[in-house]
């Protein structure tokens, strides 16, 4: 895996903006080879959406001929409740952007049959031709999605009860009180997003550093299910020095080494200069 | 190409690089409009997987719902209280000229008049009930009195001009010593207080929106009961009612001041008099009362105009109360029996330093408040939209930017000038 350590929150959105932007050029999609792209929701992705909105708007970037995926959706909420993920997407992405309705995909958790509807959007995406990147966070607890700890690493988009960390750490949404907050979501699986060709995991602040820790340096476990990354061919994780805390100083000198070689694949030059290591 | 026919076949239209009013504040937000309604963009994408026909690039422009005159006498030359031969054609005049001062609704209003006038302007064809056909009117009218027809009556809006609300009665049923220009021989009082008086001087209320009347009047609270109950506005003004009678009537369902401050009793601080309607204790809870101020600079004080606001934000709806001379150029013009001299926005009677009624324009009263009273470009824009809307009860329809709602709005450059008005979704005019 690549580790991208960047100053702080401003840059680890821009990083990936660009590194989001330069992948669906060099992918070059057209009206029968559209791109695939996994998104995530939450506060962390937020700055990188603002940065993609400003490319868009710049023309650098287009998303006619992107298909999104995003990770999940809360059962039983509304789908104009200003907290569920279609209004969060729709107001912070899809609003600003050239995408068409019938490429954005989102799980419905107001479907009269959950497991159909988890079936169905696993199909769609095997009917996209596979993820191409799918982008996500990290919860303080370590989870990818809605995988709370526990969670299979071989699991398929299914309906998840939340965890409780997971529901006090969304109360601040539902205006402090729990009893509003949904307790169940659709999610897609560990499973799911190890099937993308490639994975991108944004870890900021330094509540998430203990989790990024869990994740990068122990062993491959399902109460950390970000770990199962670990085992994935094409992994980019990206975060700022407050998430480094808890790594050891030895894993953050490398990968802070080998920065100027990262930085290339998100400059604004031709596809030739495109490096793998 | 994937089509956005799932629920209309009609046109979408997205106004961008735009800031609207919503949510009472102006926000980077784009506007959608199909079938002459606002439209909800995120409703479009997810359940219709729709998207926009045309785009109109407002080049970082100010959207806000179109302006709403509750009190306005006429203009260029027209007086809608003077029995002309061509009532009609008079309104539409007006309607179709204040649609540059960002006027897309409005209540033409009669000032206190013969009852024959009233009958004349109000009469509801009885052939119309029975026919329930405009078309057929026309020829009804061949053999029919020509007085047998709607001369004022509530209508849409659109190229023509801005659209009629329904009328503003502005009397007869006032006090004498308030009557301000209105004609003495015309005031009334009630009898009864009840239908029978509102229809022996009116005729028909059919087309009415408003009535200002003074409550002191005897039997007054029959007349507000029934008219509130028919869902016509009731307005205290050129009255000299105190505080109590004032109180009293909100109770019975007054909702409005015609133009605050004028042709009432002055505040005192011992007996407010209709004034302290702004910070009364008895308003029934859950009701706003709604104040009309005409924001010339000229009518109103500034000092009194930031007093008004200050103590009731909510309530302050700007009116034009306009007479014929506005719209027309400055110098001298014969109107009807006066001479009126117009310069800036002071109309004189000729020779004379005696002001003859208000000639600035919604837009020009926008300003000045917003000038006047410090407030925010909000604030100033919501007092000649969503508040008279609110006071008229329409404003799930009218007087605001949310989904489903008319889409009659205004652009505006920041200083607040007009640049573009719009009638359910279309271009009624431009600078």
């Amino acid at each position: 895996m690549k580790l991208i350590i960047l100053d702080d929150y401003e840059q680890v959105s821009e990083w990936t903006a660009k590194y989001i932007r330069n992948r669906i050029k060099k992918f070059n999609p057209g009206p029968d080879r559209f791109f695939t792209l996994g998104l995530p929701t939450g506060s962390t992705p937020l700055g990188c959406y603002k940065k993609l909105i400003e490319y868009h708007k710049k023309g650098e970037i287009s998303f006619q001929y992107v298909k999104t995926f995003n990770m999940d959706e809360y059962v039983g909420l509304p789908r104009d409740h200003p907290e569920s993920y279609h209004s969060f997407m729709w107001n912070n992405f899809f609003k600003h952007i050239d995408i068409r309705a019938e490429n954005a995909h989102i799980l419905d958790g107001n479907a009269s049959s959950l497991e159909k509807e988890c079936q169905d959007f696993e199909a769609k995406i095997k009917a996209a031709g596979g993820i191409e990147l799918f982008v996500g966070g990290i919860g303080p607890d370590g989870h990818i999605a809605f995988n709370e700890p526990g969670s299979s690493l071989v699991s398929r988009t299914r309906v998840k009860t939340l965890a409780m960390d997971t529901i006090l750490a969304n109360a601040r949404f539902f205006d402090g009180d729990l009893s509003k907050v949904p307790t169940m979501a659709l999610t897609v699986g560990v499973g799911t997003v190890m099937d993308a060709r490639e994975v991108m995991i944004l870890i900021t602040g330094s509540h998430k550093a203990f989790a990024l820790y869990k994740a990068l340096e122990e062993g491959v476990n399902h109460m950390w299910t970000v770990s199962a990354f670990q085992q994935h061919p094409q992994a980019v994780f990206v975060c700022d020095e407050d998430a480094t805390q808890e790594l050891r100083v030895k894993t953050v000198k490398y990968f802070k080494g080998i920065m100027d070689v990262h930085n290339k694949m998100v400059c604004t030059v031709s596809i030739s200069l495109y490096f793998f290591y | 190409m994937p089509s956005n026919k799932s629920v209309s076949d009609a046109p979408i239209t997205q106004f961008v690089n735009c800031r609207i009013l919503k949510d009472h504040k102006l926000q980077w937000e784009d506007l959608w409009v199909r079938e002459g309604k606002i439209l909800n963009p995120e409703k479009l994408f997810f359940d219709e997987e729709g998207f926009a026909d045309h785009k109109v690039d407002c080049e970082d422009k100010i959207i806000a719902p179109g302006f709403i005159d509750v009190q306005i006498n006429g203009g260029y030359g027209i007086d809608f209280s003077q029995a002309s031969s061509d009532i009609r054609g008079g309104v539409a005049l007006v309607a179709k000229k204040i649609l540059e001062h960002g006027v897309t609704s409005f209540c033409p209003t009669l000032v206190t008049s013969p009852s024959d006038i009233y009958h004349k302007f109000l009469i509801v064809s009885v052939l119309q009930k029975v026919v329930l056909l405009d078309l057929l009117a026309p020829v009804m009218l061949l053999c029919f009195s020509p007085q047998v027809i709607p001369e004022l009556r509530v209508q849409d809006g659109g190229p023509e001009g801005a659209g009629v609300l329904g009328i503003h009665l502005e009397g007869p049923f006032i006090s004498e010593e308030k009557r301000g220009a209105h004609p003495p021989k015309f005031l009334r009082t009630f009898k009864a207080g009840g239908l029978a008086d509102l229809m022996e001087i009116y005729g028909h209320l059919d087309n009415v929106a408003m009535v200002t009347l003074a409550p002191e009047l005897a039997n007054s609270a029959a007349a507000i009961h029934e008219l509130s109950g028919r869902g016509i506005a009731v307005s205290l003004g050129h009255s000299m009612a105190d505080l109590s009678q004032a109180e009293e009537a909100v109770q019975h369902g007054a909702k409005f001041i015609t133009h605050l401050f004028n042709a009432m009793l002055p505040f005192h601080h011992r007996d407010p008099g209709i004034v302290g309607l702004l910070t009364s204790d008895r308003v029934p809870p859950g009701r706003t009362v709604y104040y009309g101020m005409i924001a010339d600079g000229i009518h109103t004080h500034p000092a009194a105009l930031r007093i008004a606001h200050r103590a009731h934000p909510a309530g302050l709806v700007l009116v034009t109360d306009a007479v014929m001379a506005m719209g027309l150029p400055p110098g001298r013009h014969t109107l009807g029996q006066q001479q009126i001299d117009i310069q800036g926005l002071h109309a004189y009677l000729t020779g004379t330093t005696t002001l003859s009624g208000s000639i600035a324009t919604m837009d020009m009263c926008v300003r000045h408040f917003r000038e006047a009273s410090g407030c925010t470009v909000e604030a100033a824009l919501e007092a000649a939209s969503l508040h008279p809307a609110q006071m008229l009860g329409i404003s799930h329809r009218k007087g605001t930017l949310e989904y489903g709602t008319d889409a009659d709005f205004v652009v505006l450059d920041d200083t607040l000038t007009v640049r573009e008005t719009y009638i359910a979704g279309q271009k009624v005019w431009r600078k």
